[in-house]
């Protein structure tokens, strides 16, 4: 996917992580959900910070700063988890996201999103969809179905494993 | 709407032919089963008209007729003749489903039909030769189990003889359920009573297989000096059939104890009819007594059967019964709750309300439960017909014996084991059972036997599928495991590991590719397809003797019993089955063992694994904590955690594609405030701490 595929004005809710923007597109998102106490999982990837349960079900949550190469997330009074749906082989993967804070839901229309700069920026363009404006800031798009692939979440980094190579 | 139910009861019923074509095969003389499937082919031809499939009810009119002929003996049952009418049922198989089925296809079907109906088939093929289990089989579907009534009436002398009327009773007790009643009206007053004579009868209600002749050998002893007169009053498989046992009225005027007309006389009065009829000192108060014991004893029997058929009575569409366990299943989280709070709250009344409340729950989680429960017999009925077909088609011999198709499993956990026990049958008979000819030349039977059972254990369901064929080749297996890189340079395997590497992907030493099986697609399938059900598999083998593979299951997907424990803040759930004791475990303890996992259990050294340092939680080990021993697929080893909080009743919540590859935890639950736990996998931490243990003893060697 890439950004010429975004052909219509859509809505896109925006949030923080550190001190940039980033959104998805509203159609991703399924809810956003207060912090809360979250379970660890041994053996995933550090990044996967384990789940959580949302009326019932079990969730995984993905902090998106360790994902991107920086601090763990400290939960503040503003941090957020926003649970996001991706269709992927006829089945939907819902996922939460750890946010620093979440901002508004804002219309974006196509001819504002601009391919992702090939140099410049402290994030991996592969996880980017495009850039836009937002109240003078500039403004992520995330390819979420790069950053929410399968391969990369369901790697295992079991300690026994790592002890064997060294 | 309708004709989907016509559909699901036709496929039914076709399962139900098959079965019995395939019976039929083994015992070809045996008419109730001719009848069985005479009625099964008729009921399709029959509600198939009624909902307009005229081209089923057609086609299966064709078959009908030459079971009406093996029926009035104008036919002989050849094994042509079964393999036809298991093709034709195929046929129609496909019919109902909506496949595609040629005219030609159909036309060539029928005019074989009517080509055997003619006899012509029939002539030409010789009877099949009659398998030793057959006799049995036939004398044991002849022995339909009756009722009968028995009135036993012993002469006045007969203790005189010396003869002691109890083990009769304790006989008859035998042949199978009985109702006593005794007649004592006969018992004179007390000066004219002689404590030598018996003044006593009885009516006996017997439900048995055992037929007359049986109940007459009880009596052999005193028949020439007792009045005993043995009636047959049905065939207790009908009973279940009996809209209404016979009124208490009917079942006396039956045996003449009131005339009809009285009868009908009381009828009009009273609506009592036994009360009346004592009343009236018409009937002995003890007749009526009798009358009714065997009225209850009927209905008994009756509710019984009913109760046996109500798998096929009772339809419930699946997804109804999924949405109440998932319902049941949030009960039983919100239950946890309420009774953590109410523990908390120390508020008496609180506390009785979620005790009841936990009552309730648990009966209620348990009924919803064994909804879910079928006998697995369901599935392995099937298998019959693959073994027959490929058998067949491979040119071997070979019998599937079954055992334990009672044993009860959750729906959803049979339906999703359907595939992995036919690669493994599949395999058994491909490469396992060899030719007949081998088998005479090792000295074998010739015909191979794969057994499969089913039996319960625990909270487990332990399937296992025994052959008698070549085994595995560990050599062989060795070899190409080496070839593949599996086996490590300078490591050693044991025969038991080199036997688990056929469930590694893509290992097949099948030489020749066959139709059936070799690819090396199958066996990690199979793996997987247990692993999928919370499941695991093992294979042992012996050259030339065969092979056993075992499947061990849980009883259900969606609840275990299991035990919660605490490391550094983050709470687990071991499921009980594998727990086997917990010990104390203190600092200095820890310190004595110099840096090793071991724990002094009994005098005996014992591994653990510390869930610590295996799950990398941070904090400290605390002054005292607690190693809780497991036991799981026969290996022994401790876990060490911080503290155990309790038993736990727990709802299994799969945790998800993303941590599909995360092996030794099996779900989560969701804990009483709402957090949620994990559920450790004792089978893999067990056998990661084994091969860690291995790797360890390979280093010390090195």
């Amino acid at each position: 996917m890439t950004v010429d595929t975004i052909t219509q004005t859509d809505q896109y809710l925006t949030f923080k992580i550190d001190e940039e923007y980033f959104t998805v597109n509203v159609r991703n998102v399924r809810e956003i959900l207060e912090y809360t106490k979250i379970t660890k999982m041994p053996d995933a990837p550090h990044f996967m910070r384990g789940i959580i349960n949302v009326r019932g079900s079990v969730i995984p949550v993905i902090d998106l700063r360790l994902k991107f190469g920086m601090e763990a997330t400290v939960p503040k009074s503003s941090t957020r988890i926003i649970v996001m749906e991706i269709a992927r082989e006829g089945r939907t993967l819902v996922i939460g996201s750890l946010a620093d804070s979440v901002k508004e839901v804002i219309e974006i229309a196509p001819d504002q999103i601009e391919p992702p700069p090939e140099m410049g920026t402290r994030w991996k363009k592969d996880y980017i969809l495009g850039v836009g404006k937002y109240q003078e800031e500039f403004i992520m798009l995330l390819d979420i179905k790069k950053l929410f692939s399968t391969d990369e979440l369901t790697r295992i980094d079991q300690p026994a494993l790592e002890e064997e190579e060294s | 709407m309708e004709t989907d139910i016509y559909k699901t009861e036709a496929l039914e019923i076709l399962d139900d032919l098959e079965a019995a074509l395939l019976e039929l095969e083994g015992c070809p003389e045996d008419m109730p089963l001719v009848n069985r499937i005479f009625r099964a082919l008729h009921t399709i031809k029959g509600s198939g008209k009624m909902f307009g499939f005229d081209d089923i009810a057609d086609f299966t009119h064709e078959i009908e007729n030459i079971y009406d002929g093996v029926r009035s003996g104008k036919l002989k049952v050849s094994q042509d003749l079964i393999s036809l009418t298991l093709a034709g049922g195929d046929v129609i198989r496909r019919m109902v489903r909506g496949e595609e089925v040629t005219p030609a296809e159909r036309e060539a079907m029928v005019s074989r039909f009517q080509a055997m109906q003619k006899g012509e088939e029939a002539l030409a093929d010789e009877p099949p030769g009659r398998p030793p289990a057959c006799e049995e089989k036939i004398s044991a579907e002849k022995k339909q189990s009756a009722i009968w009534r028995v009135r036993f009436k012993p002469g006045q002398n007969i203790f005189q003889t010396g003869t002691d009327l109890a083990p009769l009773f304790a006989e008859l007790r035998e042949l199978g359920e009985s109702t006593v009643v005794c007649h004592c009206q006969a018992v004179p007053g007390l000066a004219g009573i002689d404590p030598q004579c018996c003044y006593l009868s009885w009516d006996i209600v017997l439900t048995t297989d055992r037929g007359e002749q049986a109940i007459r050998d009880v009596f052999i002893f005193v028949e020439d000096e007792s009045d005993i007169d043995i009636t047959v009053l049905e065939d207790a498989d009908s009973v279940a059939h009996i809209e209404q046992p016979l009124r208490l009225g009917e079942i006396l005027v039956e045996k003449g104890d009131i005339a009809q007309e009285k009868l009908a006389e009381i009828l009009a009065n009273r609506p009592l009819i036994g009360q009346t009829l004592v009343q009236e000192k018409l009937v002995d108060p003890s007749r009526v007594k009798s009358a009714l014991a065997e009225q209850q004893h009927i209905r008994k029997l009756s509710e019984k059967q009913k109760e046996m058929e109500s798998s096929d009575s009772v339809r419930v569409a699946a997804s109804k019964l999924d949405t109440l366990v998932n319902l049941v299943g949030e009960l039983v989280i919100v239950q946890a709750r309420l009774s953590q709070h109410s523990t908390v709250s120390r508020d008496p009344i609180a506390v009785s309300i979620a005790e009841e409340v936990e009552r309730l729950t648990t009966e209620l989680r348990d009924n919803t439960m064994s909804l879910r429960m079928l006998p697995i017999g369901t599935t392995f009925s099937k298998f019959k017909r693959l073994v027959r077909d490929l058998s067949k088609e491979l040119g071997k011999e070979i019998v599937l014996e079954m055992e334990g198709e009672e044993t009860q499993l959750d729906k959803s956990v049979i339906e999703q084991l359907n595939d992995p026990l036919v690669h493994i049958i599949r395999n058994s008979i491909d490469h396992g059972i060899e030719s007949p000819r081998t088998r005479l030349a090792q000295g074998k039977d010739k015909t191979g036997v794969i057994m499969l059972s089913a039996t319960q254990s625990g909270a487990d369901v332990v399937i296992s599928i025994v052959d008698d064929g070549a085994g595995l080749d560990e050599a062989k297996i060795r070899a190409k495991a080496r070839e593949r890189g599996l086996i490590a340079e300078g490591g050693e395997l044991s025969e038991g590991e080199i036997y688990q590497l056929v469930f590694e992907p893509g290992f097949s030493t099948a030489t020749v590719v066959s139709d059936v099986s070799g690819r090396g697609v199958g066996m990690d399938v199979v793996k997987r397809g247990v692993e999928a059900l919370r499941g695991h598999i093992e294979i042992a083998s012996r050259r030339h003797e065969g092979t056993k593979i075992t499947i061990r299951l849980p009883l259900t997907l969606a609840i275990i019993d299991g035990l919660l424990v605490e490391t550094g803040g983050e709470k687990y759930v071991i499921p009980q089955a594998a727990v086997v004791e917990c010990f104390e475990q203190t600092r200095e303890d820890i310190e004595n063992a110099h840096g090793n996992n071991v724990i002094n259990v009994w005098g005996q050294m014992m591994p653990y694994i510390c869930l610590r340092q295996r799950f990398a939680i941070a904090g400290d080990i605390p002054q005292s904590r607690r190693v809780i021993l497991c036991e799981a697929n026969g290996r022994k080893a401790g876990l060490a955690v911080d503290r155990v909080i309790g038993n736990y009743q727990t709802v299994i919540k799969p945790v998800g594609e993303v941590y599909k590859n995360v092996e030794c935890i099996s779900g989560a639950t969701i804990l009483g405030d709402g957090t949620v736990a994990l559920i450790l996998d004792p089978v893999k931490l067990l056998k990661e701490e084994q091969s860690v243990l291995s790797r360890d003893k390979i280093r010390a060697g090195q």
